[in-house]
């Protein structure tokens, strides 16, 4: 069907009273709109009636409504069409100049002239349909996290494949004597809930489980993952629609603690030790089997220590005082010591912690133990400093129990950074452990990238679930160092972004951030140069390469943030609502005034997700800024495409500022590296700028969040001063 | 798809946020009501979080742009819940709408409040400042709409405000009026009230001005706060050289919150950050019991704040507040658990980490669930098909909570479908 475009012009909300609205119509019918209209208050019934009005009597189909922002009256203006545009005159143009004044028109108008532009280059995108999607669940790992994220995907309705590399279920809480409480008073211990877990899984037809597994290789993308598991020498392929991948964690290796005396004295035991023998019955030391009845507790042993685990794993301080419990419940003639540096019984732990603190044979003080050594007995000598005795403390125990932390598994490989990339460079765009995890076949490696201390989290505080790797979804320990509840809470979440994953993927929608994205990168490969930009740079790991290093494009991995359409020197990477032609156009087509008449003219390239929303606050509290900038949205910084510079400079356009999110170790961009991606090529093309005898000030960069949004009038002001002060672009006129 | 199917999400907060807007990205009708006249609950009021210090408005922008763009998702501000009946996969729920006296029509343009004559605290601030009774909640705020505080409107007797709006959007007539909505499932999520101060005697809350709670010190910390971001005293506004910030204030107390609050070491320690970052000399006193910053990054927060030497960390519980009331300073007098010295520290603010208190514990679910000592929802005593999640079962961080909100979505479309794929 042919696009029909139609222009809409609000007067309301002080757009009429400040703007020459019949010049903002003349530009509209200039740029061949061949519909164009105004209207006293679009956005109340009467306007939007008049909008239908045209599209079911005068077929337009392409609509671009000219008044407030689009972060506003978005259910007053959905008009159930995929090409709609909002030029944003109100809060972008109205509310942040002067009223009735030239410069404010030339705004105006050449966001008008730029939505028209940019609609004639949209189409409406269609909905990536893969054949022979599937909306199974593939789960590696078959501890607490992996029996939950499968029982639950299961009882949603879905398939599950769940491959464990042991040759039974339920890893490290399957050695559980006991669990803490879950329960007011909060006192009393708990039989382990993973045995009844298993049952479960066992009795559910909708999960086939896969002991003594390993995952051999995965291809394909979500829907269409084609995985290999290698069993007993038995290789078998399925296809699955998403992955939760709980590989868990192993225990520090504790004879690395040297003062600790762990593989010295065959008294000192680890936390996860004491379980094991706890769960096989009375609980005797190692040495001569004697009952074990003076115990020390060591809390965070190798942990939130630089030379060992620098951080807290989370679980220790409960569970040794789960254990000291149960000693206590066994022997009720024993004496338990623990000693720790803060105690970390957060919410309703502090109640169990209390309970513990009432046993007259549990000894509990804040200390750094010194060392372990070991008497004639084979008894320990446990010495302690800073205690709250204010003194030094030496105690003599039967048993010495270590708590270490945990290790995940997808920490336990050498870290590998992407070729080229150095440690300590200023810009790592990911690290791969390589730990055979998941084996995936991707371009840019075999595992999920890993975030801290080879921990796959998320960087999001509010997105818990975000991931590098679409579709895949770490869950439990491997992601973070989480006890019982939190695992299944984590894991049952999980199970929900996959099934989320599968169940977009399916409507051929994007997930997270771009929830409902429809558009998909369309690939000119005839014009592909092999420079492999678009393959190293995404941030998610979408495209894979061909031998001739052609890029494989995998639209369901995609996320849309066209980060590989910035990267791209070709230009071939293109949506059908978003390409480097579009923006192109619009930069183009910005009027830029005679050098005599001294106003310079910037493009101000905005990341839609903080940036946008800022530039509306400034509008909202009616701060003014420039009027020599012109704001072009960005879906992510990091799809700015440098070809828009040079289009920009060569039309005589004096400077260039990209407004994104913060980048670096506290990153905010949604698209993970995409702002600090357009850091890095904006200084690149300051280097070219240079040795045109363009000042490289003329290009610049800003991190700015959505609550920072008052500092924007003055960045806008002072690049627009700093661009006075080099004089026009001498390619003005040209 | 049928109306019965829908998912209801009580609590607009980040728990309840989550929920509605992962459920309904699956593919699922999801109702979210909200009491307070826009979304975002507490967190909406959060200067930073920790251990990022990045803005909560950033990841809110996007979650209301998910809601935005999601057709599936129906959601009323102003809005609680009167009674529920039925079982799981077919409950009858009755919702309260109060009037907001303000309707579509509005386009935030402000006219109303330029004329408005009455003045009310301001809730979002927690009253340390004023607004007009019409109000924008928050710059932020989502719905973008203006409300009428009616405890402080003159309603007809003055009306000044429908003059002036020339959109015809304010409505003095507005009634509360009751609905009628059917759901699959429901998730409770309807978060925590910071514990009231003033119940802790020794510690001068509300006797001493410069005493404050460490969510009056995320207000003064927001730009879009009473000061605009300026951290100054409240007796005389001037800025500030010595924090003490109080941990387990109320936490951990069996007079008060037996429980430990989980979050508020973290939040000191990250609002000691606001303090350095805009008084470059200033020093800060953290008392604590113990700190809590489990796992990875927030230990590695808590090794950033220690890095810093104007920070120092003090073991020991603190026994009483007392102000100099001539220059309305104050003395932390505390047991200093390590040196076993009793010390007395002079500071001239100081910010009491009060922990949090489930919002459950006054206001019940309409429903047959069993509640502990202190409100909380006990997990798994109501009826099949109804979830308690994030602040309303226990003390989490925002993490937990959109993690629990992201869990609860996967349990309520189980209920909601009963298990059968769609």
């Amino acid at each position: 069907m042919e696009k029909k475009i139609g222009v809409y012009i609000c007067t309301d909300c002080e757009i009429g009273k400040s703007l020459n609205i019949d010049s903002l119509v003349k530009v509209a019918t200039k740029t061949k709109a061949p519909v164009v209209k105004t209207h006293p208050a679009l956005c109340q019934k009467e306007g939007v009636e008049f909008i239908k009005n045209d599209m079911a009597t005068e077929g337009v189909n392409a609509v671009i409504i000219a008044a407030c922002s689009s972060r506003v009256n978005y259910d007053v203006f959905n008009l159930g069409i995929p090409l709609l545009e909002r030029v944003n005159l109100r809060e972008g143009v109205v509310w942040c100049q002067p009223p009735n004044n030239e410069d404010t028109q030339m705004m105006a108008e050449d966001y008008v002239r730029m939505g028209i532009l940019k609609m004639q280059k949209m189409e409406a995108p269609e909905p990536y349909k893969a054949e022979n999607l599937s909306k199974n669940v593939l789960v590696v790992g078959g501890g607490l996290a992996g029996i939950t994220a499968a029982n639950e995907a299961a009882k949603t309705g879905y398939d599950v494949f769940l491959v464990e590399k042991n040759d039974s279920l339920g890893g490290w809480m399957a050695r559980l004597y006991k669990q803490t409480p879950t329960k007011p008073p909060y006192t009393d211990l708990e039989e382990p809930l993973i045995k009844d877990l298993i049952k479960e899984i066992q009795q559910n037809s909708k999960v086939k489980i896969y002991t003594s597994s390993l995952v051999e290789k995965i291809d394909g993308a979500p829907g269409l993952f084609d995985v290999t598991v290698k069993q007993n020498g038995n290789v078998e392929t399925f296809r699955a629609g998403a992955i939760v991948s709980a590989a868990g964690t192993i225990p520090y290796d504790a004879t690395k603690i040297e003062h600790l005396g762990f593989g010295k004295y065959p008294n000192v035991i680890t936390n996860y030790m004491l379980e094991e023998r706890a769960s096989k019955g009375t609980i005797v030391r190692p040495s001569d089997s004697k009952p074990a009845k003076t115990v020390a507790f060591i809390l965070c042993a190798g942990q939130r220590d630089e030379t060992h685990l620098p951080y807290c794993s989370a679980t220790c301080c409960v569970e040794s005082l789960k254990q000291a419990k149960y000693i206590r419940e066994q022997y009720p003639d024993s004496k338990v010591y623990i000693f720790y540096r803060d105690m970390r019984t957060p919410g309703h732990y502090e109640y169990f912690y209390k309970g513990i603190q009432n046993d007259p044979g549990v000894f509990l003080t804040k200390g750094d133990v010194k060392s372990i050594t070991e008497d004639e007995n084979k008894n320990l000598n446990i010495d302690v400093e800073n205690t709250l005795l204010g003194e030094k403390i030496r105690v003599n125990v039967d048993l010495a129990v270590l708590a270490t932390g945990m290790v995940p598994v997808s920490a336990l490989g050498e870290e590998i950074l992407p070729p080229g990339v150095k440690p300590g460079d200023e810009f790592i765009p990911y690290i791969m452990i390589e730990t055979d995890i998941l084996n995936l076949e991707y371009r840019q490696g075999g595992e999920a990238p890993v975030l801290i201390y080879g921990y796959s989290d998320s960087n999001f505080i509010c997105f818990p679930y975000e991931t590098r790797r679409t579709g895949i979804y770490a869950a439990g320990s491997v992601r973070s160092p989480m006890d019982i509840s939190s695992t299944i809470e984590d894991a049952t979440g999980a199970a929900l972004k996959a099934i989320q994953c599968i169940e977009l993927t399916d409507r051929g929608e994007a997930v997270h951030p771009r929830v409902g994205d429809t558009s998909y990168v369309d690939i000119f490969l005839q014009k592909c140069t092999q420079c492999k930009r678009c393959t190293e740079e995404c941030p998610f790991g979408a495209i894979n390469e061909d031998e001739k290093a052609n890029p494989l494009y995998n639209p369901t991995r995609c996320r849309r943030c066209a980060v590989c359409m910035g990267a791209c020197p070709e230009r071939i990477m293109s949506f059908k609502n978003y390409s480097v032609d579009m923006i192109g156009t619009m930069v183009k087509n910005i009027e830029v005034p005679p050098e005599e008449d001294e106003k310079p003219r910037a493009i101000v390239f905005v990341c839609e997700n903080d940036a946008y929303p800022a530039l509306d606050m400034v509008g909202l509290h009616r701060l003014n800024y420039t009027p020599f900038v012109r704001v072009v949205p960005l879906r992510c910084a990091g799809s700015m495409n440098l070809v828009w510079v040079a289009d920009a400079l060569s039309k005589g356009i004096d400077g260039i500022l990209i407004l994104g999110c913060q980048y670096g170790d506290d990153y905010q961009c949604h698209m993970a590296t995409g702002s600090h991606l357009a850091k890095i090529r904006l200084s690149k093309v300051a280097e070219t700028l240079d040795r045109l005898k363009l000042e490289s000030g003329r290009v610049q960069m800003e991190q700015i969040s959505i609550s920072e949004y008052y500092k924007i009038p003055q960045i806008l002001d002072e690049f627009i001063e700093k661009l006075k002060g080099f004089g026009p672009n001498p390619y003005k006129g040209f | 798809m049928a109306e019965e199917k829908r998912i209801l999400v009580v609590g607009g907060g980040i728990s309840g946020i989550t929920t509605t807007v992962e459920a309904a990205e699956v593919g699922y009708e999801v109702t979210l009501i909200e009491k307070n006249p826009y979304l975002g609950g507490r967190v909406a009021q959060l200067n930073k979080y920790f251990p990022k210090l990045c803005p909560p408005n950033c990841g809110l922008e996007i979650n209301f742009r998910r809601i935005k763009n999601n057709p599936r998702v129906k959601f009323y501000t102003l809005a609680e819940v009167e009674k529920i009946s039925g079982t799981e996969g077919d409950f009858d729920v009755t919702v309260k709408l109060n009037p907001r006296y303000v309707n579509e029509k509005c386009t935030a343009c402000g006219a109303c409040v330029d004329v408005c004559p009455q003045e009310r605290p301001n809730d979002f601030n927690l009253g340390m400042d004023k607004t007009k009774a019409i109000y924008l909640p928050h710059e932020f705020a989502f719905p973008l709409r203006y409300v009428i505080d009616e405890k402080y409107c003159a309603k007809e007797k003055c009306a000044k405000c429908v003059e002036a709006c020339a959109y015809n959007a304010i409505d003095l007539n507005m009634k509360s009026q009751s609905i009628s909505l059917k759901a699959g499932s429901i998730v409770w999520a309807t978060g925590w009230n910071p514990y009231e101060a003033t119940k802790i005697d020794n510690l001068g809350f509300g006797k001493y001005q410069n005493v404050i709670t460490n969510m009056m010190m995320e207000r003064l910390a927001s730009h879009n706060g009473p000061t605009e971001g300026k951290i100054l005293r409240p007796s005389d506004g001037k800025e500030v050289s010595r924090v003490a910030f109080v941990q387990c204030a109320g936490s951990r107390d069996e007079n008060h919150l037996p429980y430990c609050s989980y979050i508020c070491c973290l939040a000191s320690m990250k609002q000691a950050t606001y303090v350095r970052e805009q008084y470059p000399q200033a020093q800060i006193l953290i008392f604590y019991i113990d700190i809590r910053s489990p796992g990875t990054r927030y230990e590695k927060f808590y090794k950033k704040v220690q890095s810093d030497e104007n920070i120092k960390f003090i073991k020991g519980k603190v026994a009483k507040i007392e102000e100099d009331p001539a220059t309305k300073d104050l003395t932390v007098v505390a047991e200093d658990t390590q040196s076993m010295q009793k010390i007395h520290e002079k500071v001239e603010l100081v910010v009491l980490a009060t922990g949090m208190a489930p919002i459950t514990k006054e206001w019940k679910i309409p429903t047959s669930v069993s509640y502990d000592t202190d409100g909380f929802v006990l997990s798994n005593t109501g009826p099949a098909g109804i979830y308690a999640i994030g602040c309303a079962i226990k003390p989490v961080d925002v993490y937990s909570s959109a993690r629990e909100g992201t869990a609860a979505a996967l349990k309520a479309i189980q209920s909601t479908s009963g298990g059968v794929r769609r």
